[in-house]
């Protein structure tokens, strides 16, 4: 069950939960829980093709999954997972 | 760690008995002390954009003794502004941000030179402006921008010392910082390839930001103009520092640079690369619209027709038409109170939410009666009714 930190923008797609617990060894099964649990959030974080989108970055503790495994970067029942979007606002 | 190259020769710099009782604070730290200020002094650091990041910001160098500060913005001064924005009071509305902060700099101050850029920050200007600076800072408040931002420091091999907030949320980095060895740190590029497509992720002006959170996060921002200038302690660079007010969590995060980044050796249309294309814009022109001077003749006749809201509860509570309130995502779901025998008007803030909504109702559920109401609540609380507030 990693734990995954959902940013203020993408509340609103959880009920205003700030952490979901997933099911899944993976990122991408992780990321595919969270999006079961919460289907709003799937056009935010995967482009049509199910990839994560390329303002989203994924950082399992406080690694990007780019530098590790990408998708298939193993995850624990203690990992923290993040989803960083960007933002603009100044 | 490395300290960034000043263009100032720190032979030539020197203070007056006026300045050294000024900073005696900074100068007695035994770290920091006069070579820290000379080096402040001797530096040229340029904020793009004077918001909410930018007050708390150029506030903090100016007070510091950054000896010369260039502030780009071409925003005037308004009302929604002053509750983050505490460069500013309500004397100021109405007037250049720019120029009321460099009169509010000036007197916390008078020992540093301002130089203000009243203009957008565009690809024709951005290296001009920027050339002789030896630091940017980011505190702009869109997309194109951070990213012309960006490509203008590592196109001149500036450091860029970055902020952005939203709502709760604010991020911190250093990019393109060239370390102790001599290594390029990572880039805005590195962390987010591409912006997300337009209407994605809100602004602040359309979602709404605390007050307090730029003056966090903006202060942090000066706190690493500061380390990258007087090159004491570790810069932010190679990690991306994260805070959320709500739950006062802080996260601060490992980033590199990407080897798929391209190189950056021209500055290009950024509002094209963030998608801001002239076609997505003349969609808008296909929806049937209607002014806020027709809405009022049809309200003053008492004609038969329906008034749709389509923004937010927390939005109508604002201000209102007296309309009723179905809000954008919600319509799909109460179709059957959208009147399909009369004239249908629907209004949001701007007029862009409701043409959507049009659009959608159009294709989907063949309504062919209804209307937008062109520039929203604005137009009509600048043209029609005054009491109405503006947000």
């Amino acid at each position: 069950m990693a734990k995954i930190i959902i940013p203020t923008p993408l509340r609103k797609f959880t009920g205003n939960q700030a952490t979901i617990a997933t099911n899944g060894r993976t990122i991408r099964e992780a990321i595919f829980d969270l999006t079961n649990q919460h289907p709003d959030l799937r056009n935010h974080l995967l482009d049509a093709t199910g990839q994560i989108r390329s303002f989203v970055r994924i950082f399992v503790g406080d690694d990007d999954i780019l530098s590790l495994d990408k998708e298939e970067t193993r995850v624990a029942d203690s990992s923290i997972v993040s989803i960083v979007p960007a933002i603009a606002g100044g | 760690m490395r300290e960034v190259k000043l263009y100032r020769n720190m032979r030539d710099v020197s203070f007056s008995k006026a300045e050294l009782e000024r900073y005696s604070r900074h100068l007695i730290i035994p770290e920091f002390n006069i070579e820290g200020q000379k080096r402040l002094k001797a530096a040229k650091v340029l904020v793009v954009g004077s918001g909410g990041l930018g007050s708390p910001l150029l506030l903090y160098l100016a007070a510091a003794g950054v000896g010369t500060l260039g502030i780009v913005d071409f925003d005037i001064v308004e009302e929604t502004n002053l509750q983050r924005q505490v460069l500013f009071g309500v004397e100021c509305i109405g007037r250049p941000k720019v120029e009321v902060a460099k009169e509010r700099l000036q007197k916390l101050n008078p020992h540093i030179n301002i130089i203000t850029y009243n203009t957008h920050l565009q690809s024709s200007n951005a290296i001009d402006i920027a050339k002789d600076y030896d630091v940017v800072a980011d505190g702009t408040d869109n997309f194109p921008t951070r990213y012309l931002v960006n490509d203008v420091s590592v196109m001149l091999n500036i450091p860029n010392v970055y902020a952005s907030i939203f709502r709760f949320e604010g991020q911190v980095s250093v990019f393109n910082y060239i370390g102790e060895d001599g290594t390029q740190g990572p880039q805005y590029r590195d962390l987010f390839p591409s912006p997300p497509p337009p209407g994605l992720v809100p602004s602040c002006a359309e979602g709404g930001v605390i007050g307090v959170l730029p003056g966090i996060i903006g202060s942090l921002q000066a706190n690493e103009v500061i380390k990258v200038i007087t090159g004491i302690g570790e810069p932010l660079s190679g990690r991306l520092f994260l805070f959320d007010a709500l739950t006062f969590t802080t996260r601060t995060l490992k980033i590199a640079p990407n080897p798929d980044t391209p190189m950056i050796t021209e500055l290009i249309d950024y509002q094209m690369f963030c998608g801001f294309t002239p076609s997505s814009q003349s969609n808008l022109e296909k929806v049937p619209e209607i002014t806020v001077h027709e809405l009022e003749r049809l309200q003053n006749l008492k004609e038969d027709f329906q008034l749709i809201d389509v923004r937010e509860t927390y939005e109508y509570h604002i201000s209102n038409l007296g309309a009723e309130l179905i809000p954008l995502d919600q319509l799909e779901k109460h179709i059957d109170q959208i009147a399909r025998d009369k004239k249908v008007i629907l209004h949001c803030r701007t007029g862009k939410r409701s043409a959507d909504a049009i659009r959608m109702l159009q294709e989907k559920h063949d309504f062919s009666n209804l209307l937008n109401l062109r520039g929203g609540i604005l137009a009509y609380a600048d043209e029609i009714d005054s009491s109405l507030a503006k947000y």
